[in-house]
């Protein structure tokens, strides 16, 4: 194949334009890359496809795999499957959101400015925050990002988080403190939430944050009240992460008294993708707005008085500030949060608060009929949409029963915690029928 | 474009209106407060608006009527990479066996995806000539803070503490210094020349024991080939440092020359730009990092590896710097990458960086009689020009970026590089034709007349978009950052 679609350059053009640079062959334009370092020959890369092979060949890789919409699954940790309106791809389908960059001229990015200053508006609305950015990579690293906000307005070093914070959460955050020589120090787990004792007895002069989730981990519910007292004896800030569906029922951390909240906004209309692209958000108390990483758009007016949206505070970013910045963070996941955006429009108020609801309700319903299977269920006190059981076997050799019955089944937490070793957490969302669920609960049922 | 004032969607809202469909509670109801205590409950709702779904489409469509996004225009904006994003790209992503896994799934039942995943890594592998890739990172500044962790580790495995510096050009992306300082390190700025490359004699004034790494783009931010690279990485190796290559815009050197070739250590790429994976008007990207074998042992977990005719994820990497990202990176993009490597091959990603040089070089040749050139030598993928001659006149750079605006264009990148005086960068990439380099090129020349005979049309452009020029400043000093309801 020598002829590409994307490429419009012809034989005349390319003898023209030759002519107005002033030099023969093409070769020319490279001659300052010195000969020791060119590059002979082909690279040694798969050929080239017509677009009908191409599509045959990646359909080929996609029905290797078993995904979520052929197999009911009762996976989450972190990272869930919802109902998906159809008008959300169908926006994120008008190139002229796709296919902009950054919008640095606001005269012509009014769409993409004003869509996000609506997801900084709903992201405040559900966290009851009164500022947030336009998006981060995902929740951990906006997590990390937040302790790495704390240790900088705080001026101290150590960061508390607790074990009921996803695990992997855990890990980019220690990753990020080691960059900045930051002390992280994990609060120890009782009953499925965080042990306010030992955050009690780890809390010092020394503290920058109190990080929780909220749902924690393992979908419980963290007494947000009694830590908030805790973090704020000193001057640290009190981070929670958040599953954003989750607030359509439960209590903002915002009233709860946090400084900052962030989380991942994949829920709503993002689909899972293998864990990405998702899309983190990132929420702060007025006092924080010039700490904030990432970009903020702001509301202002034209030269006729006619409102308009820009992007502002930029004397935060690495483009204006360099090595000053409060965070080397440039591109972000726009996209996904126009996508978040229009999920969350489409559910409305009312339809935010259903979904939720029935999370909680198809989730206990799960539980019960668990048990009722004879299946030991953890998970005591208040959760949301997830629990925790434990079985008398492995949960990998019980998910590959499973797996054998058209289920995708729940997930081990023997990956990350040592002593919960025949433990699997179970994801229950709105899509689950009875149907499933009872088929679930009777396979889990009958493993001996 | 649309010219109306578009209302924000929560003024649109009306109490009783929905737009979703959920699936029918279809268990006994059991009673909430039984379930999660009231004490837990959120008292008052989020003001999510209340819409039909034909006002949400009706809405973004008029929202994407006013922005402006590669397929609706030329958009040279330099250092971005502003290609066409191919469609059949969007379809395979979009593939249910891709977009409905969960990360959580066994190895077993993601076979596709892993067999995607270590076929990117090996295709990046050759394009870069690094020894391993990891395709954790998320964006371009991510993967940059990712290598820069792993110079860390590398020095502090050798004992090295005292490398606490990292070398940026004065030219540098400002992610690279903020990158640096976020790693742990201090940043250090090494001059250009007149040539527009760094300044060979101050580079080995202060590489030494302290240098961690230099931090390079190659071709560098002015678009112009650093020719004494090879010099350059002998200084730095000399001194015990480390060659970081700033891959965010790779698309002058594919099959021509590679950052492995050079010298360089470690690489990020920016699958947003020269992989055509779409920049979403902002994200999210793709940047995935390569490095040479010395610094493998501490690359994130996992990496994809294939066993027999299987493929599964590494995690044994003891000496890890830890994660960067949880689960495996931004695998939707990913899948987009490469889809275009299949689509190009070996020969068609040479042409890319030809065609590219190419255009660019047409353009500057073109341009340069009207406006201030500071390099004269060919240039690579894009090209810098000064508006000094115009800022004489009154006119600014700020000024003819906007009066492109009346002419349909997206304007190049302006005041970056923040070396050179009122810059303007432009890059054409290789996906426009000649007629529309043309077209462009005689606008910005109507553009320096009009500085000359009427610089007031330039002034007080643009005149023909939805909105004029904004107050920037009371944005900043009296920041709105999100809609409230009127009480
Ligand atoms: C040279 C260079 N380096 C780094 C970056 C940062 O990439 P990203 O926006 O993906 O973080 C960019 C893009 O803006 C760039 O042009």
């Amino acid at each position: 194949m020598d002829k590409f679609r994307y490429l419009p350059m012809t034989e005349k053009d390319q003898h023209e334009m030759l002519e107005t640079i002033g030099v023969s062959h093409l070769e020319e334009l490279f001659e300052d890359i010195p000969n020791e370092i060119r590059f002979q020959g082909d690279l040694n890369i798969e050929k080239a496809l017509d677009e009908t092979s191409l599509v045959k060949e990646m359909t080929r890789l996609a029905e290797k795999n078993r995904h979520l919409k052929e197999y009911p699954s009762f996976l989450g940790a972190g990272v869930y499957e919802h109902y998906i309106p159809s008008v959300v791809n169908h926006m994120l389908l008008r190139s002229e959101f796709y296919t902009a960059y950054t919008p640095y001229q606001p005269e012509i990015s009014q769409g993409e400015l004003q869509g996000i200053f609506e997801f900084q508006t709903m992201i405040c609305e559900l966290t009851g925050m009164e500022i947030a950015n336009s998006s981060m990579y995902d929740g951990p690293t906006a997590l990390a990002e937040a302790a790495m906000m704390s240790a900088g307005q705080t001026k101290k070093k150590t960061i508390l988080v607790s074990k009921t914070v996803h695990p992997e959460a855990r890990q980019v955050l220690k990753t990020s403190a080691k960059g900045q020589n930051l002390t992280v120090i994990e609060i120890d787990e009782k009953d499925g939430v965080t042990d306010l004792d030992h955050l009690k007895s780890e809390y010092n002069e020394d503290t920058a944050s109190v990080i929780l989730q909220y749902p924690n981990f393992f979908g419980q519910i963290e007494d947000l009240e009694a830590a908030e007292k805790i973090a704020h004896q000193g001057k640290s800030l009190f981070i929670v992460s958040s599953n954003p569906v989750s607030l359509g029922v439960l209590q903002p951390p915002g009233e709860y008294g946090a400084d900052v909240v962030v989380g991942d906004a994949q829920p709503f209309g993002i689909p899972t993708q293998l864990g990405g692209p998702h899309c983190g958000y990132f929420a702060v108390t007025k006092k924080l707005m010039r700490k904030v990483p990432g970009r903020l758009v702001g509301q202002t007016t034209d030269d006729h008085g006619q409102r308009g949206f820009v992007l502002t505070l930029q004397a935060r970013e690495q483009h204006i500030r360099r090595d000053k910045a409060t965070s080397n963070i440039c591109s972000n996941q726009a996209l996904n949060a126009l996508g978040a955006s229009i999920a969350m429009s489409a559910l409305g108020k009312n339809g935010l608060r259903e979904m939720a609801e029935q999370n909680v309700q198809k989730a206990h319903y799960a539980r019960k009929q668990l048990e009722k299977n004879g299946v030991k269920v953890v998970t005591e006190k208040p959760f949301f949409n997830e629990f925790v059981v434990r079985l008398p076997k492995p949960v990998k050799e019980v998910n590959e029963k499973l797996m054998a019955e058209g289920i995708i089944g729940g997930f081990d937490l023997s990956r990350f915690y040592e002593n919960k070793e025949n433990d699997m957490l179970i994801a229950v969302t709105e899509l689950r029928t009875k149907e499933e669920i009872d088929q679930f609960a009777s396979v889990l049922g009958g493993v001996q | 474009m649309n010219e109306k004032n578009q209302a924000l969607i929560f003024e649109l809202s009306k109490e009783g209106r929905t737009g979703h469909s959920l699936p029918e509670l279809d268990i006994e109801e059991m009673d909430m407060d039984e379930l999660i205590p009231s004490q837990h409950r959120r008292k008052e709702e989020p003001e999510l608006p209340e819409v039909s779904e034909l006002q949400i489409v009706r809405h973004y469509t008029a929202l994407s009527r006013r922005n402006h996004g590669v397929d609706s225009g030329f958009y040279p904006l330099g250092s971005c990479t502003m290609k066409y994003n191919p469609k059949i790209n969007e379809d395979m992503a979009r593939l249910s066996g891709f977009a409905h896994l969960h990360p959580y799934q066994e190895e077993s039942s993601i076979q596709g995806a892993l067999e995607l995943m270590y076929k990117l890594q090996r295709s990046l592998e050759e394009i870069t000539g690094m020894d391993q890739v990891t395709l954790q990172p998320a964006a371009g500044a991510h993967g940059e803070w990712t290598g820069l962790m792993l110079i860390r580790a590398y020095h502090e495995a050798n004992g090295d503490h005292q490398r606490t510096k990292v070398i940026v050009p004065d030219s540098a992306h400002g992610t690279n210094p903020a990158s640096a300082v976020v790693a742990g390190f201090e940043s250090v700025t090494v001059k250009s020349n007149e040539r527009g490359l760094v300044d060979l004699d101050h580079l080995r004034e202060i590489a030494g024991e302290d240098t961690a790494a230099l931090m390079l783009t190659n071709p560098n931010t002015l678009g112009l080939f650093e020719e004494q690279i090879v010099e350059m990485a002998e200084i730095i190796h000399e001194a015990g440092g480390k060659l970081y290559y700033d891959g965010a815009n790779s698309n002058a050197i594919l099959g021509i020359t590679r950052p492995g070739d050079m010298g360089f250590d470690v690489v990020h790429l920016n699958l947003h730009k020269t992989f055509t994976t779409p920049h979403g008007g902002g994200g999210p990207g793709s940047g995935p990092v390569g490095v040479k074998q010395d610094l493998v042992p501490y690359l994130p977990a996992p990496l994809i590896i294939q066993d027999k005719d299987k493929y599964r994820f590494d995690y044994h990497i003891p000496e890890s710097i830890g994660r960067v990202k949880p689960f495996y990176g931004n695998f939707g993009i990913n899948v987009r990458a490469y889809t275009y490597i299949r689509t190009m091959g070996p020969a068609g990603l040479r042409k890319v960086s030809e065609y590219a040089v190419l255009n660019a070089n047409y353009m500057l040749r073109r341009l340069e009689p009207y406006f201030d050139a500071p390099y004269t030598q060919h240039c690579k993928h894009e090209f810098v020009l000064s508006g000094k001659r115009q800022k004489k006149l009154g006119v600014r750079t700020l000024d003819m970026a906007k009066r492109l605006l009346d002419f349909g264009y997206h304007p190049p990148t302006i005041y970056f590089p923040i070396n050179v005086e009122e810059c303007l960068m432009v890059e054409p990439t290789e996906t426009e034709s000649k007629e529309t380099l043309d077209e462009f090129c005689d606008a910005m020349i109507q553009i320096a007349k009009e500085a000359e005979e009427s610089p007031e049309v330039v002034q007080e452009a643009p005149h023909h978009t939805v909105i004029d020029r904004l107050d920037e400043t009371t944005a900043a000093r009296k920041p709105v950052l999100r809609y409230k309801k009127e009480a």
